[in-house]
Parts: structure tokens; C-alpha cells; sequence
């Protein structure tokens, strides 16, 4: 039953055929035997989730349950969960019990999910590859000797390996993208706004997204319907109505101008990933799509931007992590300054180091003009390309990532290396715009992504065209052969 | 030591000279974060850092007169909510996950003597 669709389980869950209890029980004797080689859970709470199911079943046979009644998954643990273990990834947050539920894991409950535990992550979301998780490595479901991608690694290893049947994730230059397309699973990172933020630790505010990963863009859409909404305790919640996205999934996408910006094929690019992403361009075109060639003259800009914009925002948001208020505290500390200084010391591991640090020199005296203020006014201007090129077309289409999954260990040393895997998805974050990943086929035996972008708050277009790119296609539907 | 020239932003006359980050920067900079940074780790991390700036070096180059900064993807103004009290008392609660309290209070190591 692991291999059928969160969409497919639901038909089965609402017809009685099958009870949240023996889904959630198959679930967890997967994760018994194939977790312990993929390190994708950090926490798996069996009691919680069989007594969720329970509660599931009961709602389900009195008729009051909804689609995601009894469907179990996993929270990336970047979410709060109320009197359970939330630790972002980081040994600052080892020990740390939320004293409330993001709002996420709230409207999720609300709609009835069962969830399974907590997945793993590179630290405070800081990390393409999940090698940077304060709770090791992460295995790719589809060979283990490569990474998942990040940050939302183990979200993606947990809906590839079938040990979920969905998992939430965040997003914040590509951690749902990136991690979807080395996984070969579907993501979407919605508009700026949709998801609430509240309960998710921070990591870049300006650009932190919450988000779905399951293996359609059918489930996506169900998932994706639960989790939006305003909140009130998210000051940059938006106010604008949430659509139904199942009921357009089928919408034809006769005429649909998909614009392929050629600089996302320029030099650099994996040519089986090349390869996959255009023969995937001809099916939408023989669907009736239109393609249409255009220009994002600033997009070699957008890395740069990003890291002067993502770490200034992170030196302000971890700030809050002193050894005071919760989180790791130094031993016999002297002074006050001593035991912020250790507190943080220990706490945080060497990316989000880097990262506090080279974010406190951008906004330091002096410097903020020249960086932070310049990559600001850049964002503009990549903003500036995607409002032209939208006066065109409809979305805009091309690879998720440059290359496949690369091997463990294979850029720990180079941070800067690393920071290259996200080139075509820091865009979306920086434009605040929805960007979707889906899989569309194979390099040397890895997976390969369709990443869609579309006009703020136009996901239902993203999922339309991915679900009808999944009509006639079968690559979402394949798994890793170490899932059985 | 190794010096990067760069031209002057168009916002400022000066012509501003960055240095490649050394572990003495490194320092002052740990400092300014309240990070805890061992003595053997400076010397790396000024050079990562340094690569860092590297890459984002290009951003100089680029010709932003008269570009407004975008701080943010949402232009929509902040809400404002009725003044009535919404939140009840939680200090226990949301105390609970603190290293060290009493009496309601946050510890930390003594401040004035």
C-alpha cells in the first residue's frame, strides 16, 4: 500500500477499504527496516501516530473526514510540535520541546493527517546536500552513496523511499525544489505569504516558505489546500484568497505560453539533465503548450544576491539563540558575555557559523551600503526581469537543479561549490514567486526535475500543468529499488 | 595579504577598498555575533569567508542607479488588529524550554556586581 499515491490511499481510506491504523502501522514497520541506512527521520513517535489514527478512523466512519483524514506523513522539524522534539537540524535545539504547534502542524492536524515524526534537515535549513544535519547524513533513496539535496533532505528520502506518504518542507532558496528533483518527487514552494511562518524557525525571513513534497502533483495540491491560509500570527500572512487547486488540476493546458529562459541552459548544465528537461518541454508541447524562448538577463545575479540577503537575515534571526531563553546553554559560564559566546559556540555547527558571520560583516558598519543595500536593489532587477517575462507567457520552465544527485561528501569542503546547486531556484525565493519541481526522468540513473515557475499566487496553474504533465508521463510513479 | 579593488557604488562618491577577510577580522566580527569561534578555526574561516565575498563581489559591478531596494516580496502595508488583550498569561509555558529560571525569571551569570 506504500506504493500507491496519497490521493489513492484517500479514495481507499474514505470507502472503508482500508484504516488509518494499518496504514500507519505498515509505515512504521518500513521505517523499522529501511530508516536505520537512509537517516531520513530524526524522530519517528510511534505512539502519538498510532493513537492519531485511531482518532482518524473514528472520524472517517462517522463521515466527517476529509482527504487528508488517516494519511500519515512527516513534518521537516523545522516545524513546532507541541511536547515533541523540535531540533531544526542543530545541536543548539537538541533538547528543545515547543511549547506550541506551528501553525502548519495545526491546520495539517485539523484536516486530520497522522504524523509519523520529525525529518531530518540540514542545520537551521543551511545546506543543499542534508550534510550539514547535527544528526548526520541523509542517504538518497535512489543511491545510497549520494545526497538527497537540501535543506528538506530527509523530507524528500522519506516520500522516495515510501516511508510517508507525503512530508511538509521549507524553502528558502530551493530547499523543497532541489531536494524534490535529486529525489525524483514532486515539490512546490508556494507564493511569499501563502504559508504561514509562524512555528517555523526562522531562517531567512524575507524569503522562508513552507511547503509540500509528495510523489504528485495531485497529492501536492491536497496538501498544499490544508496548509494555506492568513494568519494572523504571521505578519506577512497574505490576505489573498486561497483557490481550490484540485479542481483545475485537469483544466487543458491547450495554448498555456511556457517561456524557457535561455540561460538556464547555458554551460554548466548536466546534458543528461539538458537532455530529460527538453524532451520533457516536447511532451507539454504535444499536450498543446506553447514554447516560447525568452531572457532573464539578471539571473546569473541571483546567487550573489542571495547569499549577502539570506545569511544578513539569518545573523539577525539567530540572534534569538543566546543560552538564555531555550536552546543550549554553556557550561560554567564566567560572564554574560562568556556564556553567549559558548552557548553559540557549541550550539551552532560550521555552515550556520559561516553564515552568522559573513551576515554580521554585510550589515556591519561600513558595509551594508555595498552589500546588503546593493543585493537588495539587485533583487529588484531580477524581480524586474520576471515581471517582463511574464507579460508573455504564462509560466516559465526549465532544470530544477544543474546537475543530479553528487556524491556524498563530494562539496562538504567547498561551501561556496555548494552554494551553485541552487542557481535556478533562488530566483523564485527572491521574487517571492511559486516555483514547483517535478520529476521528469533520469541522468546515469538519478533523477531528474521540471521546475516550473508561475506569476505570484498562480500555484494552481504550476499544479495544473504538472498534473497534466503526470497524465502523460510515468517518471513520478517509479521508485528506488531498495524500497522493497 | 590580498586587496580587491572595486568601483564606488552609484549612491556613494567614495570609492570604497575591501580587504580579504583575516583571522584577526574573523575575530572582531565573532565578537560583534556573540559567536564562540575556537583559535585554530579563524584562519579557515577567513578564507571561506573570503571566497564568500568573492562570489558576491559581481554584485558590484552592477549598474543599480536609481533602483528602489527591495526588502521584501510582499508590498501589502501591515494590518492593524483591534486593541483588546488576545493572548493570555503563558510565562510557565513558554518558560519551560529555558536552561535555568527562578521566580519567573530568566537566569544568566551576574551582571553588576
Amino acid at each position: 500500500m506504500h506504493d500507491k499515491t496519497l490521493a489513492q490511499q484517500a479514495a481507499l481510506l474514505a470507502s472503508g477499504e482500508l484504516k488509518s491504523v494499518e496504514l500507519v502501522d505498515h509505515y512504521l514497520t518500513r521505517i523499522e527496516r529501511l530508516n536505520s541506512n537512509l537517516n531520513a527521520y530524526i524522530l519517528v513517535d510511534e505512539d502519538r501516530a498510532r493513537e492519531a489514527a485511531v482518532a482518524a478512523d473514528a472520524r472517517l466512519q462517522k463521515g466527517e473526514g476529509g482527504p487528508l483524514t488517516g494519511i500519515p506523513i512527516a513534518h521537516k522539524d523545522i516545524f513546532c510540535t507541541k511536547d515533541v522534539r523540535t531540533t531544526c537540524g542543530s545541536r543548539m535545539l537538541e533538547n528543545f520541546i515547543a511549547p506550541y504547534n506551528a501553525t502548519v502542524v495545526d491546520k495539517l492536524n485539523d484536516a486530520g493527517v497522522v504524523t509519523l515524526g520529525k525529518a531530518n534537515m540540514d542545520e537551521f535549513a543551511m545546506g543543499s546536500s542534508n550534510e550539514n544535519s547535527f544528526f548526520g547524513s541523509v542517504a538518497n533513496p535512489w543511491q545510497h552513496d549520494r545526497v538527497p539535496g537540501g535543506s528538506s533532505g530527509g523530507s524528500a528520502a522519506i516520500v522516495a523511499a515510501q516511508l510517508a506518504s507525503a512530508a511538509t518542507g521549507t524553502d528558502t532558496g530551493g530547499s523543497i525544489r532541489q531536494p524534490a528533483a535529486f529525489c525524483g518527487v514532486t515539490g512546490i514552494k508556494p507564493t511569499y505569504g501563502r504559508v504561514s511562518r509562524y512555528g517555523m524557525i526562522a531562517f531567512a525571513s524575507s524569503l522562508d516558505q513552507g511547503g509540500p513534497l509528495a510523489r504528485t502533483a495531485e497529492d501536492c495540491a491536497l496538501l498544499l489546500q490544508a496548509m494555506c491560509g492568513h494568519d494572523p500570527r504571521d505578519s506577512t500572512s497574505s490576505l489573498t484568497d486561497v483557490p481550490d487547486f484540485s479542481a483545475t488540476l485537469n483544466d487543458d493546458i491547450k495554448g498555456l505560453r511556457i517561456g524557457v529562459p535561455e540561460e538556464y541552459f547555458a554551460q554548466g548544465l548536466e546534458a543528461g539533465v539538458a537532455d530529460a528537461v527538453k524532451t520533457a518541454l516536447a511532451e507539454l508541447e504535444r499536450a498543446g503548450a506553447i514554447l516560447k524562448s525568452i531572457s532573464l538577463p539578471n539571473q546569473g545575479l541571483c546567487i550573489p544576491a542571495y547569499y549577502v540577503i539570506a545569511p544578513a537575515e539569518a545573523s539577525s534571526n539567530l540572534s534569538r539563540f543566546d543560552g538564555v531563553r531555550f536552546g543550549h546553554r554553556a557550561e560554567n559560564p564566567q560572564d554574560l558575555e562568556d556564556l553567549y559566546k559558548r552557548s553559540r559556540g557549541e550550539g551552532f555547527g560550521p555552515e550556520v557559523k559561516r553564515r552568522i558571520l559573513i551576515g554580521a560583516y554585510a550589515l556591519s558598519a561600513g558595509y551594508y551600503d555595498a552589500y546588503y543595500r546593493k543585493a537588495q536593489q539587485v533583487r529588484q532587477l531580477v524581480t524586474n526581469d520576471f515581471t517582463e517575462a511574464f507579460k508573455e507567457v504564462d509560466v516559465i520552465a526549465g532544470p530544477t537543479t544543474p546537475t543530479t544527485a553528487f556524491s556524498r561528501g563530494e562539496k562538504s569542503s567547498d561551501p561556496t561549490a555548494m552554494y551553485l546547486n541552487d542557481l535556478f531556484t533562488v530566483s523564485a525565493n527572491l521574487s517571492g514567486l511559486p516555483g514547483l519541481s517535478a520529476p521528469c526522468g533520469f541522468s546515469n540513473g538519478l533523477p531528474v526535475g521540471l521546475q516550473l515557475i508561475a506569476p505570484v499566487n498562480e500555484e494552481a496553474r504550476l499544479l495544473n500543468l504538472a498534473h497534466q504533465y503526470q497524465s502523460v508521463s510515468d517518471w513520478h510513479l517509479q521508485s528506488p529499488v531498495a524500497n522493497d | 595579504m590580498q586587496y580587491i579593488m572595486i568601483d564606488s557604488c552609484a549612491y556613494n562618491q567614495d570609492r570604497i577598498r575591501f580587504v580579504a577577510l583575516t583571522p584577526d577580522d574573523i575575530k572582531s566580527i565573532a565578537h560583534l555575533a556573540r559567536l564562540g569561534v575556537e583559535e585554530d578555526a579563524l584562519a579557515p574561516l577567513a578564507a571561506d569567508l573570503s571566497s564568500m565575498l568573492t562570489l558576491v563581489e559581481q554584485l558590484q559591478a552592477v549598474d543599480t542607479t536609481g533602483v528602489e531596494p527591495m526588502a521584501h516580496p510582499a508590498s501589502a502595508s501591515l494590518l492593524l488588529r483591534d486593541d483588546v488583550v488576545t493572548e493570555p498569561n503563558q510565562r510557565e509555558t513558554l518558560q519551560a524550554p529555558a536552561p535555568a529560571t527562578q521566580d519567573g525569571y530568566f537566569l544568566v551569570p551576574r551582571v553588576i556586581e
